[in-house]
């Protein structure tokens, strides 16, 4: 039996977790390779056109995985912290099942909807009763994942936090999701063209989650999700070490729509710019604008 | 009363009537029937609020916009499952940013499982309130939004078969003029009365067989006539029976949720969350009851509608009814909804005929 295991939203946040989980139960698992061209032309030819680029994205990674696994893993997380996730999150497993309605493909599911904390270790518990494996292993294995996972986003953090306190150049803040930031198409080249203009990229998403979530808390009081505000509490507790902020979002990301306005509207003293990525262009131009927006960060420096 | 709180809900269908009786009775506080919503609502709304967010939020902070300009002092907004949950907190700041000052009850604020948390929020409208008056008021309040739907359902039904033009419409905004007056429940019982024989007595000119439409889509577009270009109106233009489950009482005073899932289960093994299992739900139970056809409409972005729209296409092939997709923002021209109307009634209708 072969897992599939799209390299698209959600695993950018388990990176480690779901790997080190099937490693551990023993069973043999694939995941998809980074996004191209082709696997973006795919999804949104699969996807509705107003679908968001990350969804798109993800439809072309399953589409890749289809006829080379025998299950295809879509989890379905609905809140996390005790906070909501995106609807998209809710609706991605009958998202795949419906889309690929024709092809029969099998899903493994994995189901978190409930805004209680012991809801991921029951998901993952039925997750691996449904695979037959026993119990006492299950639990052996989520251990061992839920700490590769602590562990890699320890180190990632520590090491933000020392580029962050002893770079001397500027310091930038890329402020977008962990399925944005990381994705070779969206989030990549950035992070690129930003480290070309001899410039610190910052990543927001690498702070911890839980400590960041807690400072959202004095920015705003009824936003309902957790990714933005694990966004938005990184910005509240590191806006004074840094020179700039980046908001990198997809077209037409809902969540973001909303929350980026709060961000601009809320820290007046720290230079913002948003740049949006769509389907057809890409990360094209993107330089143009950062280039620009690197100027304005240098003046800034030289008149204080 | 007292006379120097006035409060506002931005527009939404009819429901401001419902709203008022309970503002003023319950709260004790003067309410502002918001100002119908027009091309400007929608400039100043989609000026000042951020580029891609969906339309509901450009007209609600539009109407907020001009409620304001007319005087009132104390603006509410309700929560729900999707963005509109963030709706109350982001138009508050973009008002305050704008210079405007006022009280803002933002019902995503409270915490429903504490009382205290209700009560002080509560107040936010009215510093002395009474709960037990408030309480009073309740009931009058959902029988009104009961009455609305189900008179709004009754027109729905039969305006593209009345025997003289504008009869329904003329007799409708005469019982919305009374309604905006109700003293008591007594009252409201009595014009319930009235106006449900004056509508009944309309003469129809109906045939045995007539062409059913159904509408789904998201909360506000569905049910907010300028939000969806009066479609309902267009439609039974074409003599079309038009049917509506999603509305005020249907949502929220007897939620439907756990049917709605029932109903999709063949294709949705999880709640998608907002208003998507109900909108499919609502085609299944549309497509079966006979309709010839369904309407999708939704704003631009809605993120919950977009994912139901594969399942939404799934529906429309094993069951074998058209569903034609809307999606709107503040650019749609007038025209092409026209036109793509006239192309599914033409189709709709050939369908019915063989």
């Amino acid at each position: 039996m072969k897992i599939g295991i799209p390299r698209a939203l959600l695993y950018y946040k388990n990176e480690k977790f779901w790997p080190t989980f099937f490693d551990e139960i023993g069973v043999d698992y694939i995941i998809s390779p980074e996004t191209d061209r082709k696997i973006i032309e795919c999804g949104a030819n699969l996807a509705i056109d107003e679908t968001c680029l990350p969804t798109k994205i993800f439809l072309g990674h399953v589409d890749w995985l289809i006829d080379k696994c025998d299950y295809i893993f879509v989890p379905r997380v609905g809140y996390r912290f005790g906070y909501e996730t995106c609807t998209k999150f809710q609706a991605q497993t009958d998202l795949v099942a419906n889309t690929f309605r024709g092809k029969k493909p099998k899903l493994l599911f994995y189901n978190i909807d409930d805004k209680k904390a012991y809801r991921e270790r029951k998901a993952v518990y039925k997750m691996g009763k449904f695979l037959k494996i026993k119990r006492s292993q299950i639990k052996y294995a989520y251990i061992m994942a839920k700490q590769a996972q602590m562990f890699f986003e320890l180190f990632r953090r520590q090491k933000e936090e020392a580029r962050l306190s002893e770079s001397k150049k500027l310091k930038i803040l890329l402020v977008a999701h962990a399925y944005n930031i990381a994705d070779k198409y969206i989030g990549k080249p950035i992070i690129k063209a930003v480290k070309a203009l001899g410039c610190e990229p910052i990543i927001a998403e690498y702070f911890d989650e839980s400590e960041c979530i807690r400072a959202s808390q004095s920015v705003t009081a009824t936003m309902p999700w957790a990714y933005n505000r694990h966004l938005v509490g990184a910005i509240e507790l590191h806006k004074d070490e840094v020179d700039g902020i980046v908001l990198l979002t997809t077209f037409p990301c809902g969540t973001d729509s909303m929350v980026n306005d709060l961000i601009v509207r809320t820290y007046k003293s720290v230079p913002i710019i948003t740049l949006t990525v769509d389907t057809q262009d890409g990360t094209a131009g993107m330089e143009t604008r950062l280039e620009s927006f690197v100027d304005i960060l240098t003046l800034r420096q030289e008149n204080k | 009363m007292n006379n120097e709180i006035v409060a506002c809900f931005p527009q939404f269908a009819n429901y401001a009537y419902a709203f008022k009786y309970l503002f003023e009775k319950g709260f004790g506080v003067k309410y502002l029937l918001p100002p119908p919503i027009t091309k400007r609502t929608m400039e100043l709304g989609s000026e000042n609020s951020p580029d891609y967010v969906c339309s509901p939020f450009k007209y609600c902070l539009g109407c907020h916009i001009e409620a304001l300009e007319l005087g009132t002092n104390c603006l509410a907004q309700i929560l729900g499952p999707c963005r509109l949950n963030y709706y109350g907190e982001l138009s508050e700041r973009i008002l305050r940013d704008m210079g405007y000052e006022f009280q803002y009850f933002n019902m995503a604020a409270i915490n429903w499982h504490s009382r205290k948390s209700i009560i002080e929020n509560f107040k936010i409208i009215n510093p002395d309130l009474s709960i037990v008056r408030l309480l009073s008021a309740l009931p009058t309040s959902l029988a009104i939004i009961k009455m609305l739907d189900k008179f709004e359902n009754y027109v729905r039904h039969n305006i593209g078969f009345e025997a003289e033009n504008g009869e329904f419409d003329r007799t409708y905004k005469e019982f919305l003029q009374k309604l905006a007056d109700i003293e008591s429940g007594k009252q409201l019982k009595a014009l319930k009365k009235e106006y449900w024989q004056k509508l009944n007595s309309i003469k129809l000119n109906k045939p045995t067989k007539t062409i059913k439409v159904g509408m789904i889509g998201d909360y506000y577009t569905v049910q907010e006539p300028f939000a969806n270009y009066f479609m309902e109106k267009e439609l039974a233009k074409y003599g079309m029976e038009i049917y509506r489950t999603m509305t005020f009482t249907n949502s929220i005073i007897h939620r439907r949720g756990k049917e709605s899932i029932r109903i999709a289960k063949k294709y949705t093994k999880y709640d998608i969350g907002a208003t998507s299992n109900s909108t499919v739900a609502e085609a299944i139970t549309f497509a079966r009851a006979g309709c010839s056809g369904i309407i999708q409409v939704k704003s631009f972005g809605c993120t919950p509608e977009t994912d139901a729209m594969p399942i939404l296409q799934n529906v429309s092939r094993d069951l074998n009814i058209p569903i034609l997709y809307f999606s709107f923002d503040s650019q749609t021209s007038e025209t092409g909804v026209k036109t793509r109307l006239e192309a599914f009634y033409d189709m709709v209708e050939a369908r019915s005929g063989k």
